[in-house]
């Protein structure tokens, strides 16, 4: 335990909170690990004492005890691997549970925005994945390391009962096999590596990029000339790999000569003491095998150095998630302001019963707006704009122009700078879940869960019924998709939406706006992925639905914006 | 000795498609045959000098315990004992260095060829979701494979090689003891294979069960802001809470079952030596034996199944490459559509025959039968209903996709006997989503033309309706990745740029102007009408009514057919 509390980075440490409750459970794992080592130890200590024993030819009874031991240790190593391997993957998944959920937590503060993990797909996936390897921090260092420097130590404590002078010679060994080797091949390696990763890191980032542009590639005639560049990219590589194998080698001949330099070492102090007779010769064979079994646990140590190498790499990327700051600040529990205008109006919209999404059309009020991402430029500067309740304002602008930034911010997602007003509540006093019960946000790729078509779209307003989901469904114009499904609306959408085109899956978003019955209502360019023809049909269809709320729509192409009342154009 | 969770499920499941080496790698690797080559070398030498440590080793106790030797007379053992101690130190150097250069030789091999052949099988193939496949095993994949190659490989010729070699010194010594490890050594992969059969829905159910506990917290994080903008967040916390804790329970039986594999293992290779160790005990006291020999067989007794054990502790290394290695190959068995072999360009108007595409195993059709003319100078606009195959048709053209009926017609000739990259090198195409390669944008507008000078660069794009100067850094921009200061209007001017640069005879455009504002449009309009000025046979898919002003003729594409099944 000690030697990985000195090596190990903080990220590591930090994920020690999640594997403190588990510790009844990984002391356990521990213990039943280092009695796994143990009996192979002692299965080999056991069987040199019974043979030179019975080699003096004593009463057969005196070797009783010896022979029971011996194949009581012969059936402990596996018995005791088996329950080890239950306790600790048991200890694991329910830490790597609980850390799950933290992760989860400090996400759906600072989500999207704060995290530029959600800019792209792999990066996000990655995420997930390291927050798995997380699980290999118990596995695969904490407790082979636990278990092997017990059974390490009660190897040392039974070679110095035997005979002091070989209690240090084991000592000095495993110390040296433990510290000082892997010390060495760090040492060795260090030079190489960061080269290496470079090397790695460029060959990676060429094939993605020859994959993601294969069509343009192959049609512009120069996959050749892409295959070069990666194959320059994968001899680079390959001749620092050969450079830096002679290091990695290292580790394992070095292990090799400690364990059987350990055993000639004992010799040559074993033997003297057997002729002064300070060492019972039937001992000399437990003396000098006992290194040999011991260092069984040793060899354990580089699987569990480089599993400690993936972990703080993946714990640093953790940790970052969690260490994320809310880039507005003001989502804690317990800042929610309610808004003057909160209280449902009954003369007003009645449409909007849905239980958490309330109010009548607030009147929206922007002034002097700028905002950017976190570590982006400035998209949105000193815009202003007013949406009275009921209103259906046109957003238009270049790609760029800060369209998608704008709705980001109206969802509070982002901080801005300026004055949003709604019904004369500046945005800011209000929670974020405040707000996001009075507007309503579809963004350009909504996200599709792995789940019936009908539950995508439930999520919205949970406990409504499947008409009234097939009803806001037919009014995106899905009837027709929906028909052709096998399923109908129960029908499974797959790995992330993956059967849904781009169109639908928008449709889908726009879908839960509907159904949801947010007073005002933010649309990300809701047209784009359709012709001329369909659009026009889908952006009168929209409107109508949206009869009585507040639209704000973003657009760079002019379907449905004749029916508006406002028109905002970006620079 | 590691712990084997995941990977030995996987390494299970996976192992089933074959034996415990694929060939294919070795028939791929010149990296791959050359380690097995050294690794057998390595083992057998490795195994005598584990034999004559063992005799050394028997020869120094017995002298000092039995006869009473001090360190003098017994320096000529301890001297070899060193030696032997020494050459295996040596021989673990050579067999992982060797090893290590091996691995990092295969997997650049592998990646190579699967990068070569995805190419080959061009983008018809990788798109949607087979792209991000095989992005990942393409990284990731072909990386882990590195473990496969350094660790389990060499330990499988260890597990054959020294074992059998040590069994022989044992049978040399003792004929009992060399019977009681004859018998248990084939009981190992025995059982293994019994147990794997009645495990092997165990272990398939615990590789689905990790995979759904982590897929569904993809899914859910992946969701976040769709969840928070419903509010539904923080239900969906407590909710997550539930489904892992039920996904764990499930995950722990089946785990129980799994983990059986490597309990029969290892009891069997600690029985084996206990049993070993009690009979020589028993016939030393009966004074059937000598020390010596007893010594010999105890200590060499655990070398045949250290071996056998370390593959079970390799399996987890090897898994995930042995499944990644299974992939590339299912991508290099993949067979590349045919093509034609004439090299030379036919003169002449393009004409599609009612050419039509249905996707293998689907209901509808990609592209209902079409019939259209290309004729240089013209600018022919391709309109028609979302999804009624514009993009299909354009696919055709440039050879990614074969008709699945009808026929193109170059001149006359079938595009089918014709060699595509010659062909590819006379058509210019813009997709509707462009990517950009770079490094920069004059490396990307030289895509195809590397030749061209910096000067030929700009004038392309100024064509193209991109001025330079509205680049954040020119010419020099950075593009591609994440890196990426172009907007999806300038990327799709920069592509189009490249169809200028290279005055192709043929320019493909997919929507050259949608997201546009009207200035850039009308940009892209005058560019498009001077490459068929030019003499150029331009096709272009158009939505807007500007594009559609522009063109020559215009081709309508019917609504798609579903067909009876």
């Amino acid at each position: 335990m000690t030697t990985v509390a000195a090596t190990a980075v903080s990220p590591v440490r930090r994920l020690l909170p999640w594997l403190r409750p588990q510790r009844a459970r990984l002391l356990l794992a521990a213990l039943l690990g280092a009695l796994a080592i143990g009996s192979g130890v002692g299965l080999l200590a056991t069987s040199a004492w019974l043979i030179s024993r019975a080699s003096q030819q004593p009463p057969v009874l005196e070797l009783q005890v010896a022979i029971v031991a011996v194949r009581a240790f012969g059936i402990g190593r596996g018995v005791f691997r088996y329950a080890e391997r239950l306790v600790s993957h048991d200890a694991a998944l329910r830490s790597l549970s609980a850390l799950r959920l933290a992760v989860y937590d400090r996400l759906a503060i600072v989500a999207p925005a704060g995290v530029p993990a959600y800019r792209r797909g792999d990066l996000l996936e990655r995420m997930v994945r390291d927050v798995d390897t997380t699980q290999d921090l118990p596995l695969r260092v904490l407790l082979p390391y636990a278990s092997g420097a017990v059974v390490a130590a009660a190897s040392v404590v039974l070679a110095w009962w035997l005979l002091p002078a070989a209690g240090v010679v084991l000592l000095v060994s495993l110390l040296v096999a433990a510290i000082l080797v892997p010390w060495l091949t760090a040492r060795a390696a260090a030079g190489g590596e960061a080269a290496t990763a470079q090397a790695r890191g460029r060959q990676q980032a060429d094939t993605l990029t020859l994959l993601d542009g294969v069509a343009d590639l192959v049609a512009a005639g120069a996959g050749r000339q892409w295959l070069d560049r990666l194959a320059r990219d994968e001899q680079d590589r390959m001749s620092l790999a050969r450079r830096s194998a002679w290091a990695s080698g290292l580790a394992a001949a070095l292990g090799v000569l400690l364990s059987g330099g350990a055993a000639v070492a004992m010799l040559i102090v074993a033997v003297p003491a057997v002729r002064a007779g300070t060492l019972p010769g039937v001992e000399l064979a437990v003396l000098v095998l006992l290194p040999l079994a011991t260092y069984e646990s040793v060899f354990a140590m580089p699987a569990a150095a480089l599993a400690l190498g993936r972990v703080r790499g993946a714990a640093a990327r953790v940790v970052a998630v969690l260490d994320t700051p809310d880039p507005l600040g003001d989502d804690r529990p317990g800042t929610t302001a309610v808004p003057a205008g909160d209280t449902p109006d009954p003369g007003g919209a009645a449409r909007t019963t849905a239980g958490d999404v309330a109010g009548s059309p607030p009147a929206l009020r922007i002034r002097d707006l700028s905002a950017a991402w976190p570590t982006g430029p400035q998209v949105l500067d000193g815009l202003s704009l007013d949406a009275p309740p009921g209103s259906r304002v046109a957003v238009v602008g270049p790609s760029g122009a800060g369209k998608s930034t704008l709705l980001a911010v109206l969802a509070k997602f982002l901080p801005y700078q300026g004055s949003i007003t709604l019904d004369g509540v500046e945005l800011r006093e209000l929670s974020g879940d405040d707000v996001r019960r009075r507007i309503g946000w579809c963004p350009q790729s909504p996200h599709v869960f792995d789940t019936s078509v009908a539950e995508n779209v439930r999520l919205a307003r949970p406990g409504c019924s499947d008409d009234e989901v097939r009803a806001v469904l037919d009014a995106v114009g899905l009837g027709p998709w929906l028909d052709e499904l096998p399923g109908g609306i129960d029908t499974a959408v797959g790995d992330h939406g993956a059967q849904l085109s781009g169109g639908q899956r928008q449709r889908l978003g726009i879908a839960r706006v509907l159904l949801a019955g947010h007073p005002l209502v933010l649309l990300d360019e809701p047209t784009e992925h359709l012709d001329e023809n369909t659009a026009e049909l889908v952006a009168a269809e929209l409107l109508r639905a949206l009869a009585g709320r507040t639209v704000l729509w973003v657009a760079h192409r002019p379907h449905g914006l004749q029916a508006m009342d406002t028109k905002v154009t970006l620079a | 000795m590691t712990t084997v969770s995941v990977g030995e499920a996987a390494a299970a499941a996976s192992d089933r498609r074959g034996g415990p080496v694929d060939r294919r790698l070795l028939r791929v690797s010149r990296g791959a045959r050359t380690l097995l080559v050294g690794a057998v070398v390595v083992a057998a030498l490795t195994a005598v000098l584990v034999v004559v440590q063992a005799f050394a080793l028997a020869d120094a106790i017995t002298g000092a315990f039995q006869h009473g030797a001090d360190l003098a007379v017994l320096r000529p053992t301890l001297t070899l004992l060193a030696a032997v101690v020494v050459g295996r130190a040596v021989l673990a150097w050579v067999a992982d260095v060797l090893a290590q250069r091996a691995a990092s030789r295969t997997s650049g091999e592998l990646r190579a060829a699967l990068m070569e052949h995805v190419v080959r099988l061009g983008p018809a193939w990788l798109s949607g979701e087979r792209r991000a496949q095989v992005a990942t095993l393409a990284t990731r994949g072909v990386d882990s494979i590195e473990p496969y190659v350094a660790r389990y490989l060499p330990q499988l010729v260890v597990a054959v090689v020294v074992p059998l070699v040590v069994s022989v010194a044992i049978l040399t010594q003792d004929l009992l003891a060399a019977v009681i490890v004859a018998l248990t050594v084939p009981l190992i992969p025995l059982f293994m294979v019994l147990i794997g059969l009645y495990t092997r829905n165990a272990t398939d159910r615990q590789w689905r069960a990790l995979s759904l506990l982590s897929g569904h917290f993809l899914d859910v994080v992946a969701g976040l802001p769709t969840l928070k903008a419903f509010g539904r967040a923080k239900v969906q916390a407590q909710r997550m809470a539930e489904v892992d804790a039920r996904y764990r329970r499930a995950t722990m039986g089946v785990l129980r079952v799994s983990f059986l594999s490597s309990l029969v293992l290892e009891l069997l290779a600690s029985l084996s030596v206990a049993v070993v160790a009690v009979s020589i005990g028993l016939r030393l006291l009966d004074g059937d034996l000598d020390l010596r020999t007893g010594l010999v067989v105890l200590i060499l007794a655990p070398e045949v199944y250290l071996p056998i054990r370390m593959v079970g502790a390799q399996f987890h290394a090897a898994a995930d490459g042995v499944s990644a290695a299974a992939d590339v190959f299912t991508v290099l068995e993949t067979v590349a559509p045919g093509s034609g072999a004439r090299v030379d360009r036919p003169t002449g108007p393009i004409a599609l025959q009612q050419v039509s595409v249905t996707y293998p195993g689907r209901v509808v059709v990609a592209l209902p039968a079409t019939s259209l003319n290309l004729t240089a100078g013209r600018i022919t606009a391709l309109v028609g209903p979302s999804g009624c195959g514009k993009s299909t048709l354009l696919a055709v053209l440039l050879g990614f996709l074969g008709p699945t009926s009808g026929q193109v017609l170059v001149g006359g000739v079938p595009l089918s006997e014709l060699d595509p990259d010659p062909w590819r090198r006379h058509v210019a195409w813009v997709g509707q989503d462009p990517v950009l390669l770079g490094p920069t944008v004059a490396d990307d507008v030289r895509l195809g033309q590397p030749d061209a000078s910096d000067e030929q660069v700009a004038q392309a794009l100024l064509a193209a309706g991109l001025d330079p100067v509205d680049l954040p850094s020119g010419l020099g921009t950075p593009v591609g990745d994440l890196a990426s200061d172009v907007s999806a209007g300038q990327r799709r001017r920069v592509a189009l740029a490249r169809a200028v640069l290279r005055r192709a005879g043929v320019v493909l455009l997919d929507e050259p102007t949608a997201a546009l504002d009207d200035v850039s449009e009308a940009a892209v309009l005058r560019a498009v009408r001077t490459l068929a000025d030019d003499g150029a046979a331009v096709l272009v898919v158009a939505h807007r009514p500007a594009l559609l002003n522009l063109a020559d003729d215009v081709v309508e594409l019917a609504a798609v057919e579903v067909l009876s099944s």
